[in-house]
């Protein structure tokens, strides 16, 4: 793969922050990716299964293509592969929602849609990045995201507004899951200063955006937004919660067992 | 195994899901084919799946869908009655006229 022009990139941006910033991202779609694949073969009907096989495929390509340029600003020639694999539980900075178990279907739903929300603001605010290479990446992306969206939310709504077992189950997810997508908004150093610098849009904009389509789906699927929890999870500093580790023994194995093996 | 009995009306329930019949429009210009069926509890449920299973290898630009129990088909055994009548009216079919020199691209 061909690198960037460096002129891509805005002037004088610190290489390690744009590059921690790059595996932010891509990290995020890296394990849910991940995850999501858990269910192939597992799924309640064939047709889902390829659903969210398709969601995992169009997430692992936004990885790919993150991580790479992450490896590429970051100039010590670590390349997508490097970054996937060979890191330590510390390293991934992404967010603590996306590492949590898949359990039943509902609940796998409801994650997505936290997600999905989430993302497609962020793209369509990092289109206009000062970044170009980021820009680009964020305009394919941008257009899955919002698919995915529409396949997580018509679920949500179909369960949530089900049954009453449906209801109570994806309510209760929501009620368990809720609490990981405060650190989704809470800035740090980092997003302050890719903010500042034209690469990042601000946080608070991305939240307002993400609310306003959370509601939306919640009242369609007759679901209550939980309330707010003072503590937050910081997955996005490589804080993360324990399942953390048994996903990237998964993720991991080949590679640690067979170093440089390839296809 | 048994199908489960709807509480309120005592009717037999089906867990499968519906079948809708598939049609995919592969270019601007050309007609949807139906190119298979598949399982959804309702139409837009459907689409989705027409898409993540119809569509993967680039295949169309538009989807209908259907429920299969919507289409009402012809029985195979009024095929005698349908189409055999079609058989010796061999002068439906346009090869009975002289094609001028001067037509060349007919």
């Amino acid at each position: 793969m061909s690198g960037p022009a460096p002129a891509a990139r805005p002037a004088g941006v610190p290489a390690n922050a744009l590059s921690r910033y790059a595996l932010r991202l891509g990290d995020l779609p890296l394990i849910l990716g991940q995850r999501l694949g858990e269910w192939v073969g597992h799924a309640p009907v064939l047709e889902e299964d390829l659903g969210l096989a398709n969601l995992a495929l169009d997430l692992i390509g936004q990885a790919r293509l993150l991580l790479s340029y992450a490896g590429e600003v970051e100039g010590e020639g670590r390349t997508e592969d490097d970054l996937a694999f060979l890191r330590d539980p510390g390293e991934y900075l992404n967010p603590t929602l996306v590492e949590q178990p898949n359990g039943d279907f509902g609940e796998t739903i409801v994650r997505q849609v936290l997600v999905d929300a989430f993302q497609l603001p962020l793209y369509e605010g990092l289109m206009g990045s000062a970044d170009k290479h980021i820009a680009a990446i964020a305009a394919k992306a941008v257009k899955e995201t919002r698919y995915h969206l529409r396949y997580s939310s018509s679920w949500m709504v179909r369960l949530g507004d089900g049954t009453p077992e449906s209801h109570a189950r994806v309510q209760g997810s929501l009620n368990r899951l809720w609490r990981y997508t405060v650190e989704f908004f809470e800035e740090d150093d980092l997003d302050r200063d890719m903010a500042a610098r034209g690469v990042a849009p601000r946080l608070a904009n991305v939240r307002a955006a993400w609310l306003t389509s959370i509601d939306e789906i919640l009242a369609e699927a007759t679901l209550a937004r939980p309330g707010e929890v003072p503590y937050s999870w910081f997955g996005k500093r490589g804080e993360h919660s324990e399942h953390l580790g048994y996903i990237l023994s998964d993720l991991q194995y080949l590679q640690r067992a067979h170093p440089g093996a390839r296809w | 195994m048994t199908a489960p009995i709807d509480a309120t009306s005592g009717a037999a329930v089906s867990r499968e899901w519906p079948l809708y019949e598939v049609f995919i429009r592969a270019r601007g210009g050309l007609d949807h084919k139906h190119v298979g069926s598949l399982h959804a509890t309702d139409a837009r449920m459907a689409i989705e799946h027409a898409r993540d299973l119809y569509t993967r290898r680039e295949e169309g630009v538009s989807i209908w869908v259907v429920r299969s129990s919507d289409i009402a088909a012809s029985d195979p055994q009024d095929a005698d009655a349908l189409f055999e009548p079609a058989r010796d009216k061999i002068y439906r079919h346009p090869t009975f006229y002289e094609i001028p020199d001067e037509v060349k691209t007919l």
